[in-house]
């Protein structure tokens, strides 16, 4: 079976993040990047479903230049194959994020023929929009669930079964492939890319679009690129703008003496009935 | 003792900024030697404040080949055992290549010399210790038993629980030093006064700046400079391996050092730790360091940059293919951890010159920290230490040393050499030329090999000259033709030699501009160069005095000569290596009455040395002064006229040659030298090198060098430098120097011949110095006071006709005629104890500087 995964670089979580003077940025100088969790238990799935089911696993990213690293990441963990829509440093908004996205795949299935199944995060770490996999799902015309945990595969009947949690249980879906996933950290345990792997990495060849903003009505791709070029992709803006970030008001932990030695021991209690312990 | 208190006293003895294995050991050692009220501050948290320290790799192999690292490992190895913290676990150095096997057969005469056990083995018994390196890499194993991992962050916590246990300590994580207020005493030297922080400000007269890579900014509040610059270390966890885990041990395997990969593999439980120095040097900006808040992991443990350590992966899958090549085991971690480095590799420790009560302790791997703690301790409340510090001191460093573009220069290029095989003579290529004599275009003219001393480039000998080794064929071919080993002819020529020679037939100049010179005049003049010096001060006006400058133990501190120019004057002449230390350990000990002043000349003047047989008909030729034996004796000084060049003329020889130190003002140095020059021709003058005035001139009249036989760890008893009598005026060491003299003597300096050079194939070898001096058993030879014999210096004496070493013997082995062995390279070479004591073995009654 063919598996595409789609996978945002953004900041490695951890530390307080810190914004750019202009306020509308993190400030990433000394952050690492990454997938963030769902998305590398995306991959992690989409690895062992093609290890079970054989085929291949095709990694695409829209974002800047340097997302390279995230595909590298992803097939040094046994990935097949990465794709670059590179869309330059500005950050697009989801709905040219999808539309990007929409393209790439159009233009990598009349090559390759349909994914049975594409993966999602269920929503991004930083931006946190919930909405990029459905709007690709809806724009290519496939089924798409979200909050997923769980992913079997029936190849005889060309379905797959797909479970996620709700609050009295676990809700179990079919679909019939080729459809479309947003799945959740849990799915899975992430496997750390191996040295060979790493190594294997390095030295793969990315396919790359570029993507251009387009104006709306005219058609996705115009022409055909030049030599060595890589295709460009037409996307169209959404109605979505970041206005600006702002740091939250910092929750101060203080540390309260109690007392010392026996004579804190009534106010030991008094804080043991005030949390409903004793 | 108030433990992570917010409540600061209002007063210490003193404050330590960084709580990481540095600060935390010095706390304790300050505790042991008595001082009462202290307080140990960090911003991060506790136990882990955030510094490099939380994470080291942590493990420790003993052997350097500096004696002084060295010792501050075996004792910080010592202080480690002692709180349980230490596990031995051996460590093998592998060898993939010919240069890196003769680099460890180099290990292994450092290893015998500082007394360690260690041994060269096999690839059969390498992997027998590690069974899963790939046996086909490896042509050779320096094995150390005693290799360890550490805990520094527990010992660190049992450090302080132990401080406050005997002392007042006050120990605030979470505290951010804001300022370090300072006072300008009398001799307009500032001094510490307080430290502020977000906590509260303290009064105190003593701060030490213990903060690893933070350093260079916190010693800026005060107005000091800490010259390192915070790079990135690389490494990696892979795992989990099978065959680690089930060990159950975090470490139950030796520890490898992948010497040609500059590369490091140890067990760390189910994984192996993978670090690199072979990466490109990446440095960072103190300032630039992340808060606590915004780092990811913490503020020293920054994102990995993948793509600089493709090629070790490489490497190191090749050596370790058997447990990292495989998919289910995967790269768990990865960091680019920071840590300290400096323009020369070594610690910076001290008081900092800028700033009196403002102690460096940086630039310190955990293998060192309780050393450094305990001798900074000892540094600090008795003015010196128990090993000698002098190559880490702080005040090593002149003004144009300590600047971020000079760090971040030789940081780049010293980078690599942390693994790397650096030649004892090794010249560092970046940040050159700093300071050049007003000779220096003369010199480049002649095809000067220049050496960098102090930052002064220096030539170690002239391509001009070669020709000489033609003409100085008669005394030997061996002193003439190159050394046929390429270690041995590394840094070096024969010209040396040849050059040498010529000046004991002739005459030579060499420039010795590097000199520092200090002027010191004032009505306490006398007073202070008494307390200063160990010879008397008090001597006519004219007058030359060479003298030990002790440390208060009585060691050397340094050796320099002192000038009485007039009755409340004096010049002081030190070397250019030393110039730095010496002018901050005077400075420091100025009178607080202000009846001394202290003036650095060294920008000043120029030197030029004019020696050999035919000096003083050069001399007289361009001067109308006396410079006869009558009108111009030995040992004196006076300001004479060469040319149109007014000169301070110093009678005297550091390479047994009649002749004269011309100290020249600076911008007529061009004009002297030509003079000189013009009016050598006649006499066949030539350019003589370092290579003579610093080695064989030198080594044939058996002075002893700064830093290299004169140490801290050395009395003037030792070193045969005891005058006949103890001056009535108390001096610096005084006290040290008289137990010594009233002692039954423990060592001897020596002067050695080497009687055979020829190793197991034939081939000519040459020791460089640093190797281990063996009774004809092959046995180790150490003093009473546990000292090792090791050579000192090493250089060949063409005039006696010998290859000398020097080093200290044992009383009872200091000998003439008595036959040792010294080990270089794997091999072992007979030797023979020409001289014991001062007398040198050229020239000896000095008939020939006395002319």
């Amino acid at each position: 079976m063919q598996v595409l995964v789609c996978v945002k670089r953004v900041p490695a979580s951890g530390g307080t993040p810190q914004l750019t003077d202009d306020g509308v940025r993190v400030d990433t100088r000394n952050l690492a990047f990454t997938v963030g969790p769902h998305e590398e238990c995306a991959v992690e799935e989409a690895i062992s479903l093609v290890a079970t089911h054989g085929g291949a696993v095709t990694v695409l990213s829209v974002g800047p230049a340097e997302a390279e690293e995230q595909l590298r990441y992803a097939i040094s963990m046994g990935a097949d194959r990465g794709v670059l829509v590179d869309s330059g440093a500005d950050e697009l908004d989801p709905q040219a994020t999808a539309s990007a996205l929409t393209a790439a795949i159009r233009q990598l299935e009349s090559e390759g023929g349909p994914f049975d199944l594409i993966m999602f995060g269920n929503e991004s770490p930083d931006a946190g929009n919930y909405q990029v996999g459905i709007r690709v799902a809806c724009a290519l015309g496939r089924a798409i669930v979200g909050g997923v945990k769980g992913i079997t595969i029936d190849d005889d009947a060309g379905t797959a079964t797909l479970h996620r949690g709700v609050a009295d249980g676990v809700e179990a879906y079919e679909v019939t492939l080729p459809a479309a996933v947003a799945v959740k950290e849990g799915l899975n345990l992430p496997r750390y890319p191996s040295m060979r792997g790493r190594l294997r990495a390095r030295k793969a060849e990315l396919a790359e679009f570029r993507a251009r903003i387009g104006t709306p009505g005219t058609p996705d791709t115009e022409g055909g690129p030049g030599a060595g070029e890589p295709v460009e992709l037409v996307v169209h803006r959404g109605g979505l703008r970041k206005l600006r970030l702002r740091r939250p008001a910092e929750t101060q932990s203080e540390t309260v003496l109690l007392g010392h030695g026996s004579e804190a021991a009534p106010a030991v209690v008094d804080i043991l009935e005030e949390l409903d312990v004793v | 003792m108030v433990m992570n208190t917010h409540t600061l006293p209002d007063r210490a003895d003193v404050v330590v900024i960084g709580a990481g294995i540095v600060g935390n050991s010095l706390v304790y050692h300050l505790a042991q030697q008595g001082w009462s009220s202290i307080v140990l501050l960090d911003k991060g948290p506790l136990p882990d404040p955030g510094g490099s320290t939380g994470h080291a790799s942590n493990f420790i192999f003993p052997v350097d080949h500096s004696k002084e690292i060295t010792d501050l490992t075996l004792d910080s190895m010592r202080q480690y055992e002692q709180l349980g913290v230490l596990t031995t676990c051996g460590g093998i150095e592998i060898a993939r290549t010919d240069e890196r096997e003769e680099e460890l057969r180099r290990r292994m005469s450092s290893a015998t010399a500082w007394g360690i056990d260690a041994e060269l083995i096999g690839p059969d018994r390498a992997v027998e210790l590690m069974p899963f390196m790939n046996r086909d890499v490896i042509r050779l194993g320096f094995y150390t038993p005693s290799v360890a991992v550490v805990d520094p962050l527990q010992a660190g916590a049992l450090m302080r629980e132990q401080t406050a246990a005997s002392a007042d300590l006050t120990v605030a994580a979470n505290t951010e030093v804001l300022g370090i207020d300072t006072v300008t005493g009398p001799s307009g030297q500032p001094a510490v006064r307080a430290i502020r922080t977000d906590k509260g400000d303290i009064e105190t007269e003593t701060v030490v700046v213990a903060c690893g890579v933070w350093s260079p900014r916190i010693a800026k509040l005060a107005g000091a400079r800490i010259p390192l610059t915070p790079a990135v270390h690389q490494m990696i966890d892979v795992g989990p391996i099978p065959e680690l885990a089930e060990t159950g041990a975090e470490i139950a395997y030796p520890i490898i050092r992948d010497m040609d990969a500059l590369m490091y593999e140890r067990q760390s439980g189910a994984d192996l730790e993978v670090g690199s120095y072979a990466h490109r040097p990446i440095l960072h900006d103190p300032d630039d360091i992340p808060s606590l808040a915004a780092a990811q992991l913490s503020p020293t443990q920054l994102p990995f940059t993948a793509e600089d350590f493709d090629k070790q992966m490489e490497d190191a899958l090749e050596l370790f293919g058997s447990i990292l090549d495989r998919e289910d085991s995967g790269i768990r971690h990865a960091i680019n951890g920071l840590l300290s480095i400096t323009p020369d590799a070594s610690p910076v420790l001290g008081e900092a010159p800028e700033v009196n009560g403002l102690w460096s302790a940086a630039a310190v791997w955990i293998k060192e920290g309780p050393g450094v703690g305990r001798m900074l301790a000892e540094w600090m409340t008795h003015g010196a230490a128990e090993i000698d510090l002098h190559g880490a001191d702080i005040n090593r460093f002149y003004p144009s040393q300590r600047g971020r573009a000079h760090v971040r220069a030789r940081a780049s290029e010293g980078f690599n050499k942390t693994y790397g095989i650096v030649h004892p003579r090794e010249q560092w290529l970046s940040s050159r030329p700093q300071r050049i004599s007003p000779f220096y275009e003369r010199e480049r003219e002649l095809g000067a090999e220049f050496f960098e001393a102090g930052g002064w480039e220096r030539p170690q000998w002239y391509a001009s000259n070669r020709p000489l080794l033609q003409e100085m064929e008669g005394y030997g071919a061996e002193f003439v033709h190159d050394r046929p080993h390429e270690w041995d002819r590394r840094w070096w020529s024969p010209i040396t030699n040849a050059e040498h020679l010529a000046m004991r037939e002739r005459v030579a100049m060499i420039d010795l501009s590097a000199f520092a010179h200090f002027d010191i005049a004032g009505p306490g003049a006398v007073d202070y160069m008494q307390r200063m010096i160990m010879a008397n001060a008090d001597r006519r006006v004219g007058r030359l005095i060479y003298t030990p400058v002790l440390a208060p133990n009585g060691g050397f501190r340094s050796d320099l000569t002192v000038i009485r120019m007039a009755e409340d004057r004096y010049r002081v002449i030190t070397g250019g290596a030393d110039g730095a230390r010496d002018a901050n350990w005077f400075r420091r000990h100025l009178p607080a009455d202000g009846s001394v002043t202290f003036a650095d000349l060294t920008s000043a003047n120029c030197t030029l040395g004019v020696w050999g047989p035919r000096a003083r008909d050069v001399l007289a030729s361009v001067t109308d002064d006396d410079v006869g034996n009558e009108g111009f004796p030995f040992a004196t000084a006076q300001y004479i006229t060469v040319g149109s060049v007014p000169v301070l003329a110093l009678r005297v020889s550091y390479v047994g040659e009649l002749g004269w130190e011309l100290h020249a003002p600076f911008e007529q140095g061009r004009l002297l030298w030509d003079t000189i020059a013009e009016a050598g021709t006649p006499h066949g003058i030539l350019p003589a090198g370092i290579g003579v005035y610093g080695t064989t001139g030198r080594m044939e009249k058996g002075y002893r060098l700064m830093g290299a036989e004169l140490t801290s760890e050395y009395t003037p008893v030792d070193a045969g430098l005891a005058l006949k009598k103890v001056k009535e005026h108390d001096f610096i060491g005084k006290e040290g120097y008289v137990r010594a003299r009233e002692q039954e003597p423990v060592a001897e300096m020596c002067t050695l011949t080497l009687d055979d050079h020829r190793d197991s194939s034939g081939m000519r070898r040459f020791p460089q110095g640093g190797e281990p001096i063996l009774s004809p058993g092959g046995d180790r030879i150490v003093d009473r006071l546990g000292r090792p014999s090791y050579v000192t210096s090493a250089g060949a004496g063409p005039s006696v006709g010998a290859y000398l070493l020097m080093a200290y013997l044992p009383v009872d082995v200091a000998d003439e005629g008595n036959r040792l062995l010294v080990q270089y390279m794997g091999e072992r070479y007979p030797v023979t104890v020409a001289r014991v004591g001062r007398t040198p073995l050229f020239d000896p009654d000095d008939s020939r500087m006395k002319a």
